[in-house]
């Protein structure tokens, strides 16, 4: 039972979008569609997981002084296999998120939960943590994408939804589309966290 | 002419944080008052122009001829953190009046995305060294110009009133929102 709540913060309570705010620049760059969300959301669950993974293995060797550059360097090492990985099997998506891959490495929800988490925790709760941080910000990502896709490309997942002469409001795919919804989606985010008290 | 193509692009069309996404973490951190973020905007530039300079070397004379191109992401993110930390001991000693202005915002820059980000950029775009460097300077002032911009209309908002609701985040995010929306009339100002 407790090991599910390390599993069920990141999803709702503890959200990494719309609560804690972090990795915004990814939320606003790659959610132009539906699908980027879910991209950009799994390479990030990975890389989460392993490091999570390794910096409970290796908390007890690791110096209290060199930590945050020895945390860089597992992070960077798995951002490195994820960005192999996705150029050989996922070019498309590889290219659609471009330059934003190699960044998951300064995401600071990776950075974040391994100081604040992985580093105090054991393995197994560290992996939860790092399972459910990683959907909590895939869904909120998927979900942010597809807002923007439906309001601005008028179809979902490359499926289109309005009917074929429908005029989309192009905003929502161009930048400023980006920063509107996630503004918007925190305040919702908040008024149903005040109503429900989750 | 071709230098001045990639300052105005880099500068105002491309604006770092209002049309490229990246920083937006000190965007939104930083921009409370004026003053804060020039000071912000100060210690990037210096280490944003510094940090393409050291990666261009290390790009074209290590990773190259090497072949470890895949190591950039980890050599590139080392050698910026390395490099926070030398200009911070650095500045301590040598300018102890610039290090009491900008102390407080250095460590914050090796997790602002847009130093990595553009770093790799400009080896994507196959900058030269001179290049890379103007680029990197010029993005750092556009980042500090939107900085101040949203540092002077937040500072102004706290004096009106708007929805409960949209305290805190959300309205930056509108703010900003509206601010990259007038950055847009600026696309096509040059090819």
């Amino acid at each position: 039972m407790s090991s599910l709540k390390f599993f069920t913060n990141g999803l709702l309570k503890e959200n990494p979008t719309f609560v804690l705010v972090l990795g915004t620049c990814p939320t606003l760059a790659v959610t132009t569609a539906a699908f980027n969300g879910i991209g950009m959301g799994l390479a990030t669950t990975f890389v989460l997981v392993f490091s999570n993974m390794f910096i409970a293995l290796l908390k007890n060797y690791i110096p209290d002084k060199v930590r945050i550059a020895a945390f860089i360097v597992i992070i960077a090492t798995f951002v490195t296999i994820v960005d192999l990985l996705m150029k050989a099997f996922v070019p498309d998506i590889y290219k659609t998120l471009g330059i934003f891959i190699p960044l998951i490495v300064v995401n600071c929800i990776i950075l974040g939960r391994a100081e604040a988490f992985a580093q105090k925790n054991e393995v197994k709760s560290s992996i939860l943590d790092g399972l459910g941080m990683g959907i909590g910000f895939t869904l909120a990502i998927t979900l942010m994408g597809s807002i923007r896709e439906i309001l601005g490309s008028g179809s979902i997942f490359n499926i289109p939804i309005l009917a074929e002469n429908t005029k989309t409001i192009l905003l929502f795919i161009l930048p400023p589309g980006a920063f509107f919804t996630f503004g918007y989606m925190i305040a919702i985010f908040n008024r149903f966290k005040a109503k429900y008290k989750f | 002419m071709d230098l001045i193509n990639i300052i105005i692009l880099a500068l105002i069309v491309n604006n770092v944080v209002l049309a490229q996404f990246l920083g937006i973490c000190p965007f939104l951190g930083v921009s409370n008052k004026v003053s804060t973020s020039i000071g912000m905007g100060a210690a990037v530039v210096f280490v944003m122009a510094l940090a393409n300079f050291v990666t261009y070397f290390i790009q074209f004379y290590i990773l190259v001829p090497l072949h470890i191109e895949f190591m950039q992401t980890i050599s590139f993110i080392f050698v910026i953190a390395f490099l926070v930390q030398v200009v911070e001991i650095i500045l301590k000693k040598a300018a102890p009046a610039l290090y009491q202005a900008l102390g407080i915002y250095l460590p914050l820059i090796t997790t602002n995305c847009a130093v990595l980000g553009i770093a790799i950029l400009a080896v994507q775009k196959n900058y030269n060294l001179i290049q890379s460097v103007v680029y990197a300077s010029s993005i750092a002032v556009g980042f500090t110009l939107a900085l101040i911009l949203m540092a002077g209309i937040r500072e102004q908002l706290e004096l009106t009133g708007y929805p409960k609701g949209m305290k805190g985040f959300p309205i930056s995010l509108v703010t900003a929102g509206l601010l990259s929306l007038a950055f847009m009339g600026f696309s096509g100002l040059v090819k």
